[in-house]
């Protein structure tokens, strides 16, 4: 396993890891009760306990550069730089939301900032991210492109398919496995005779890791050498990120009788949240204070995302049939 | 003007969008050196070089959905499945990605990409290199489908589709690349949408789609002979799909036969005759008909074969039956 011991990162691109790991933290509780008081019409996976991962890898990238990600995906859209306020409004089906109402959680789109959507659909997203790297490699850029999936991906034909691709054409694209052990209620072990991904991914011929996805400064010292050699043309890099959710697999479902209540307990105690904020304060890099602060301007962003969410209107039914075409 | 095939007509097309914009480039099996199943690509392998003609391993939903993902930054695709039939494994991607993506990013995404491969029965082809499915594909909004019967049609259709923001089909069936025809020295386009009046005529109208214009003009031609005058026409593209030149037409002749290939339950057929119903009622002087493929997998031995398709033959004695209503 990968891990970063020590850090080249400066104190304030901790403090700015650890502001973002807070807002998606923060925004994922603040939308699990919106969902529980019914304001949210559809689906909701929360990313919580998982924050690191979102967090480690888009710290690294460009705004040109691209990500695909998830059902599981508000994580990835708040650290690509999606606003709580525009994310907050879409799950409440509004037209301020990023995609004026059409998606919810799980079709979030902000190319603006490279998010180039979340998905209803498990897989399809490491093909997405290998065609944008294709164009990115084909048009001479340097830019770089990232698919998030989960565990549940990789017994896919996506999965095999997308990273042989990637793999025998050296495109600049990061292959990121959210192995948070369960697929729904389905655990890992249960569908792999391995019990590394990152073995699977190894054996079409690219650099894979398994990388500890609960602490942020190691996820992101391996996202910053997979985007240095996809951005060098070096081709590209598979980290297999251990996590585990800790709330239901979506809100609303039940959460039982797949998993026991201390291996939950056990991982909350694992937070790469409160491991980086121990991290600051035992290494001197930041002072309670000031951590205090950076958590109370999130808390106060996400709650003006969610009156902005609640008083913005709804789409207007007259634009229904808008862009089904491009023109 | 000079006389060139079908094929040909579609590789122009093909090399000069290439020349003109570096960002589209071809994908598929056996398109790279080989020059294509069909002869699509001959030559520009050694023009163009390996990233713009992209020989890909057997993996149709891995590349339709890589050149999804391409389509959505800067690139142009144009997938070469050879058969049609390989799409099927792409299917998923194509109706839960390509056609979805625009509308669900509000319209912030473009999707340029084409979709092109050989389909139809013939040749003892046999049932899994013989489909057609475009009435599929035309049920889903944000596909465009296109089914050329002529060089010139697919010349000015293919430039069309590859310059569009739209995912598009093109469709070849495989016994109309051999077909000869005039095509101009000069650049020109073909619009969506536009039906072509192939043949004139005044007693009855009959749309007939991809190789089943050149069977129909064959009975038409029979038929001339005993002084029965028949306008026919091609809808050139599915999705969108050209009622009022079929409307106008119909207004004048009074009876509608449909000749499709494809299999009768919910066609494209049916679309036209729903729609012709509707919007031209008083026109009509007897029932739309309709001669299809027959609803059954397609066989291989050739007179299975020819038992399920429309043929001159057929098509002439559905004429016959219409204009006796
Ligand atoms: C192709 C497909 N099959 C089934 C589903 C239903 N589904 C939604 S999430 C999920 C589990 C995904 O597990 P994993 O990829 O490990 O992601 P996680 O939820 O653990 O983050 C399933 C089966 C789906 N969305 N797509
Ligand atoms: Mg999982």
């Amino acid at each position: 396993m990968l891990s970063a011991p020590s850090t080249s990162l400066s104190t304030s691109e901790l403090l700015s890891l650890y502001r973002k790991m807070v807002q998606i933290r923060r925004t994922e509780e603040q939308l699990a009760r919106a969902h529980q008081s019914g304001a949210i019409p559809g689906a909701c996976h929360t990313y919580v306990g998982e924050e690191a991962i979102a967090t480690g890898v888009c710290a690294n990238l460009r705004a040109d550069d691209v990500i695909f990600s998830t059902h599981r995906g508000h994580g990835h859209a708040l650290a690509k730089g999606v606003t709580p306020r525009a994310m907050m409004a879409e799950l409440f089906g509004r037209v301020t939301g990023v995609s004026a109402g059409r998606g919810g959680s799980m079709h979030l789109f902000s190319p603006e900032v490279g998010l180039m959507g979340t998905s209803g659909v498990v897989g399809p997203s490491i093909l997405l991210a290998t065609g944008a790297a294709y164009t990115f490699k084909l048009l001479g850029t340097d830019r770089v492109s990232v698919a998030f999936f989960g565990d549940g991906a990789v017994n896919n034909g996506a999965f095999h398919e997308g990273v042989n691709m990637g793999a025998i054409w050296d495109l600049p694209v990061l292959y990121i496995c959210e192995n948070n052990q369960y697929a729904t209620e389905v655990p890992f072990a249960s569908v792999s005779k391995t019990t590394d991904v990152a073995e699977r991914a190894r054996a079409y011929g690219l650099p894979s890791y398994v990388v500890d996805g609960n602490d942020v400064l190691a996820v992101h010292a391996a996202a910053a050498e997979a985007v240095r050699r996809a951005r060098a043309g070096e081709g590209p890099t598979f980290l297999e990120c251990k996590t585990y959710r800790t709330r239901s697999h979506s809100e609303g479902m039940r959460d039982a009788g797949y998993r026991t209540a201390e291996e939950v307990e056990e991982w909350k105690n694992r937070s790469p949240i409160t491991k980086l904020r121990e991290y600051l304060i035992s290494e001197r890099l930041a002072p309670e204070e000031e951590l205090a602060r950076v958590e109370a301007e999130v808390e106060a962003e996400v709650d003006d995302a969610r009156q902005f969410a609640t008083s913005s209107p709804w789409p207007d039914p007259a634009t229904v049939l808008d862009h089904v075409y491009s023109a | 003007m000079r006389e060139l095939t079908f094929s040909t007509a579609t590789r122009e097309a093909l090399t000069e969008e290439m020349e003109r914009d570096p960002a589209v480039f071809v994908m598929g099996e056996g398109i790279g050196e080989r020059g294509g199943n069909w002869g699509t690509t001959v030559g520009l392998f050694e023009r163009f070089g390996p990233m713009r003609l992209r020989d890909t391993p057997i993996v149709e939903r891995g590349f339709t959905g890589l050149c999804t993902g391409a389509a959505l930054v800067g690139g142009r695709p144009v997938v070469d499945f050879m058969f049609l039939d390989f799409l099927l494994d792409g299917m998923g991607e194509i109706i839960n990605q390509t056609a979805k993506l625009q509308y669900m990013s509000n319209g912030r995404l473009t999707m340029p990409i084409v979709f092109r491969g050989c389909i139809g029965v013939g040749h003892s082809a046999a049932t899994h290199h013989s489909g057609n499915y475009y009435p599929m594909l035309a049920h889903v909004p944000g596909l465009r489908v296109v089914v050329p019967s002529s060089p010139y049609d697919a010349k000015g259709l293919l430039k069309t589709a590859i310059r569009s923001n739209d995912p598009v089909f093109f469709l070849e069936h495989k016994s109309v690349l051999g077909v000869k025809g005039q095509v101009p020295d000069d650049e020109y386009l073909i619009p969506f949408g536009e039906a072509a009046v192939v043949r004139e005529g005044r007693d009855a109208t009959v749309v007939a789609i991809g190789w089943m214009v050149h069977q129909t003009l064959k009975s038409c031609d029979e038929l001339a002979k005993d002084g029965v005058s028949i306008e026919v026409i091609d809808p050139r593209t599915i999705s969108p799909l050209d009622t009022d030149t079929m409307l106008a037409s119909v207004k004048k002749t009074g009876r509608l036969l449909i000749v499709d290939e494809d299999y009768g339950p919910c066609s494209v057929g049916a679309e036209i005759a729903a729609q012709v119903t509707a919007k031209g009622f008083d026109d009509l002087d007897a029932p739309i008909m309709r001669i299809n493929g027959a609803f059954t997998p397609v066989p291989y031995a050739p007179p299975l074969e020819a038992a399920v398709v429309p043929n001159p033959t057929s098509i002439a004695l559905a004429i016959r039956d219409l204009l006796a209503e």
